[in-house]
């Protein structure tokens, strides 16, 4: 091999980049997390339900607050609806966080683990923590 | 031909990923596959290094770019023409992160007189650029998957390329730039007759199977939806190397798809012109000093020539030459003796 020096300590570099991930995590048991349903309105609830089920809420629900979001700030239509006996308004404090309402054992056990950092909290209150 | 063939290849290693999630054949597809592409990888591309690093390299290449030092009143380019390490670094770090070579790059039309003319063209600069650039800084906030903390590096990352802030989830501009990028690249190839003529399947199918990795992320970003939370965990079950022994639920097909086609990336990545990532480093023409004229090279396979004189052959022929006549300067009864001491 020519230039040994050089090449060797090429590929030690890249390899170390490459692998990174595996001997930063590796035999380490990683928590997932598991966003904490117990509120005071959620521990009222009968049928235990959101929006959408589950399955969809985990994927769509920034979209449901982005339509809620555009009906209330562009169309100026603030709507009420009732889901599971609770009524609610189309709004992020008196809405999600009106049951969900211990942010940071909820929405952020997710956020933080994915490293989702939503701008919504630069200007929305960050709500009291509310739980049981 | 290949442009078409490369489509049907793809979509076939799709329809393969599609029935490996219907069956469930997690351990293959979730497990196997990807520990399988991930050695082949990275063994591949340490075989690729080392087979070049063994060809010898017996001068300098100095395709010149730039005026080669000289006379002290001649203007000398120490980055296009670098006598010296430094210089070999700052030309390699533009030629990876910017391609200059490649911002050299003319094209020649024939116009009417007949008449020749050349011109600069940067297209093909841009786009691969953009192509580039955009898959680096995609792979780079992929980390997110194979992290438990999340580096500071990538949410830094995020943030600058989600800055504009469309939309939710925020839309990331490398998303639209990579699948704009390998559109142009390839409409480039099917387009343009000179360079329709010169590609092969090798050229369209990366270029395919890229974008159906990219497509299919960003379908599962902003349209269909994965299970996320379940796909790092199954991801950080990879990397800790305890494999989950079952895909967790929820996650979708079109996760299966997209890893089937990365590791099929990985596997196809080592043995096809895909290596440049790594052979960019190891080219001679542009990671050498030009510095015949100041430093001596010997060739490095040369054998040592040890010279032979005229006593060395006398003593290896004497009796021959005795036995025909020849006249020798010395008799037989002294040849035993070192030539050297005797004059
Ligand atoms: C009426 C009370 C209520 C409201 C309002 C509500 N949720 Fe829920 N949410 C629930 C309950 C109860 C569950 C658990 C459902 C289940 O287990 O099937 C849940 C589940 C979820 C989940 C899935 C959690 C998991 O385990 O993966 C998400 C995400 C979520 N909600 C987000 C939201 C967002 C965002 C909003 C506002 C747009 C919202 N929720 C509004 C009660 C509510
Ligand atoms: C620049 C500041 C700002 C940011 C950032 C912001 N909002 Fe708002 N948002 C507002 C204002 C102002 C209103 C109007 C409040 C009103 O009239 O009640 C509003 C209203 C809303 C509403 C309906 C009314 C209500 O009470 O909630 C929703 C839903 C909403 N925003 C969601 C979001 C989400 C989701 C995000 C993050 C993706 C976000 N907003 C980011 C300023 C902001
Ligand atoms: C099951 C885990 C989970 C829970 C619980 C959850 N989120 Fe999310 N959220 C996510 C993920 C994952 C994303 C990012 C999606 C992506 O990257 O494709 C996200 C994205 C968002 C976004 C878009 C932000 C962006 O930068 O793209 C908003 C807004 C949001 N979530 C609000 C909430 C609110 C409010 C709650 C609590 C009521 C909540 N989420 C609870 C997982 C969760
Ligand atoms: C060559 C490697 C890869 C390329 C080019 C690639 C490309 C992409 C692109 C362009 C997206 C769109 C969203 C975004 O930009 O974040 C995406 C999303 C995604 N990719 Fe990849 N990917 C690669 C490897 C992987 C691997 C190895 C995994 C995990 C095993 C993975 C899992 C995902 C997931 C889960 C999403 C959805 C992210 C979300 O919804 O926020 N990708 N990919």
């Amino acid at each position: 091999m020519y230039d040994k020096g050089k090449v060797i300590v090429g590929l030690v570099v890249f390899l170390g980049f490459a692998t990174f991930p595996f001997y930063n995590n590796i035999g380490k048991k990683s928590a997932v997390p598991e966003p904490n349903l117990k509120t005071p309105v959620i521990e009222q609830m009968v049928v235990k339900k959101c929006i959408e089920p589950k399955e969809i809420m985990r994927g769509e629900h920034m979209q449901i607050l982005n339509q809620w979001r555009d009906t209330v700030v562009r169309e100026g239509e603030r709507k009420k609806m009732t889901i599971g006996g609770v009524e609610i308004d189309t709004s992020l404090q008196k809405g999600c966080l009106h049951c969900h309402s211990n942010k940071k054992k909820f929405c952020d056990a997710c956020h933080n683990y994915l490293s989702v950092k939503p701008y919504c909290w630069d200007c929305h209150f960050d709500p009291k923590e509310r739980d049981v | 031909m290949g442009a078409i063939m490369s489509f049907v290849g793809v979509l076939a290693l799709v329809l393969i990923a599609i029935l490996g999630a219907k069956a469930n054949l997690h351990l293959v597809f979730g497990v196997l596959f990807p520990y399988a592409a991930v050695l082949t990888l990275l063994i591949g591309l340490t075989v690729r290094v080392v087979r070049w690093a063994k060809s010898p390299v017996p001068f300098r290449i100095p395709t010149t770019c730039g005026q080669q030092k000289s006379l002290p009143w001649i203007k000398h380019s120490r980055i296009e023409n670098p006598t010296t390490i430094w210089g070999v670094l700052v030309r390699m770090f533009f030629e990876v992160f910017l391609f200059r070579s490649l911002f050299r790059n003319t094209k020649i039309e024939m116009h009417k007189g007949p008449h020749l003319a050349q011109g600069s063209s940067k297209w093909l600069w841009m786009a691969g650029l953009a192509f580039h650039w955009s898959f680096l800084i995609i792979l780079i906030r992929h980390l997110r998957f194979f992290t438990e903390e999340v580096p500071f590096a990538v949410s830094v990352t995020e943030y600058l390329d989600s800055f504009l802030q469309i939309g939710v989830p925020l839309l990331y501009m490398t998303d639209l730039v990579i699948l704009g990028a390998i559109t142009f690249l390839y409409f480039r190839r099917v387009i343009i007759p000179q360079v329709s003529y010169i590609s092969l399947p090798a050229d369209y199918f990366p270029l395919v199977l890229i974008f159906s990795i990219a497509g299919s992320g960003v379908l599962m970003r902003y349209f269909t939806k994965t299970h996320i939370v379940g796909v790092k965990a199954y991801t950080m079950s990879l990397v800790s190397l305890r494999p989950m022994m079952s895909m967790p639920e929820g996650v979708g097909t079109i996760f299966w798809v997209h890893l089937f086609l990365v590791c099929v990336l990985f596997v196809y990545f080592p043995w096809s012109k895909l290596v440049h990532m790594a052979g960019v480093f190891m080219s001679p023409t542009r990671n050498m000093a030009n510095n015949s004229r100041i430093v001596r090279h010997v060739n490095p396979w040369q054998t040592k020539y040890k010279g032979r004189t005229y006593v060395d052959y006398e003593n290896d022929f004497r009796e021959k030459m005795i036995s025909v006549g020849v006249p020798v300067e010395k008799q037989e009864s002294e040849s035993a003796e070192p030539a050297a001491e005797k004059e």
